[in-house]
């Protein structure tokens, strides 16, 4: 069998920042923005779908230099499609303005 | 005035309150016959499914039967994309409008044991150690699975065209500008 060429099975989003209100962070949830979604209805699609934060490391783990952060879509937030996440570890704010990966993953279509 | 509303009696023994506790945690079983996994309405025997995780990761596959476990088991075809029949999770499969023809599979289709791998013989501590050209010997695919799987999968493949070949031969993409929240699948 042909090798075939690697599939995209995941929606691009960016990390806005953390929930928080003016002086207040929160950084057990954080704010993403998915690529496409504008809207609050468009956002329920994402409802429960798992997040993944990969980032790169120095030092080889489990034979990668790759790492992940799973997590998961918790709810919308606001009208303009933004979307909260909550994350198996809390992410750095380092994180913020970088990319996320949302799977098409638990699936309800 | 009778006391008699006023007196709650508690059952001697109730679901709440049993009569025995055990002393060793007792493994939650689930009874699959009395909590049966909703299959999607989405999906019947024939759809054409995209398996979402996993090693077929984006791969187009024939959606066979749901088992008794509540997993969906599912063929390539083999020889079309490579998949084998296997069992897939319904959260981790999207369930496509296309639908291929399997009522000509005359073949039983196996059930959930059929799945689960065979307990190799393990060598005990010490014959390992002592043994000097110790090997673990791959456990070959016996050939009943093979037949099984040319067997379901002959049924399928006549009915299918070389557009529909194709199709399933593919594999399934996000590309820049998809939104799949609008897509129709």
């Amino acid at each position: 069998m042909p090798e075939s060429k690697p599939s995209r099975l995941h929606v691009k989003g960016t990390i806005l920042g953390f929930k928080r209100g003016r002086r207040n962070t929160y950084h057990h949830t954080n704010l993403l923005q998915i690529e496409g979604c504008n809207d609050n209805k468009e956002a329920n699609f994402y409802l429960g779908k798992k997040v993944a934060f990969i980032y790169r490391a120095q030092a080889t783990k489990a034979g990668s230099k790759f790492r992940c952060v799973w997590g998961k879509v918790t709810r919308s937030h606001g009208s303009n499609g933004v979307v909260r996440a909550k994350f198996a570890k809390n992410l750095s704010p380092t994180a913020i303005g970088s990319s996320i990966r949302v799977m098409l993953y638990p699936s309800s279509v | 005035h009778s006391l008699a509303p006023l007196i709650v009696t508690m059952p001697k023994t109730s679901a709440a309150r049993p009569k025995f506790y055990p002393t060793d945690k007792v493994k939650n079983t689930r009874n699959f016959a009395k909590n049966p996994t909703k299959l999607r309405e989405s999906i019947t025997p024939g759809t054409v499914l995209i398996v979402l995780a996993g090693r077929f990761r984006g791969k187009r596959v024939v959606f066979l039967n749901q088992l008794e476990s509540g997993l969906l088991m599912v063929t390539g075809p083999y020889k079309v994309n490579g998949v084998p029949l296997r069992r897939v999770n319904q959260r981790y499969v999207i369930a496509t409008s296309t639908k291929v023809d399997v009522s000509g599979i005359g073949a039983a289709l196996p059930k959930d044991d059929f799945f689960t791998k065979p307990k190799a013989a393990k060598a005990k501590g010490e014959k390992k150690f002592f043994t000097a050209d110790y090997e673990v010997e791959p456990l070959a695919l016996p050939a009943d699975r093979k037949d099984l799987q040319k067997q379901v999968d002959n049924a399928i493949l006549g009915t299918l065209d070389g557009d529909m070949k194709a199709y399933l031969g593919s594999k399934f993409s996000l590309s820049k500008a998809d939104k799949p929240h609008l897509m129709k699948f």
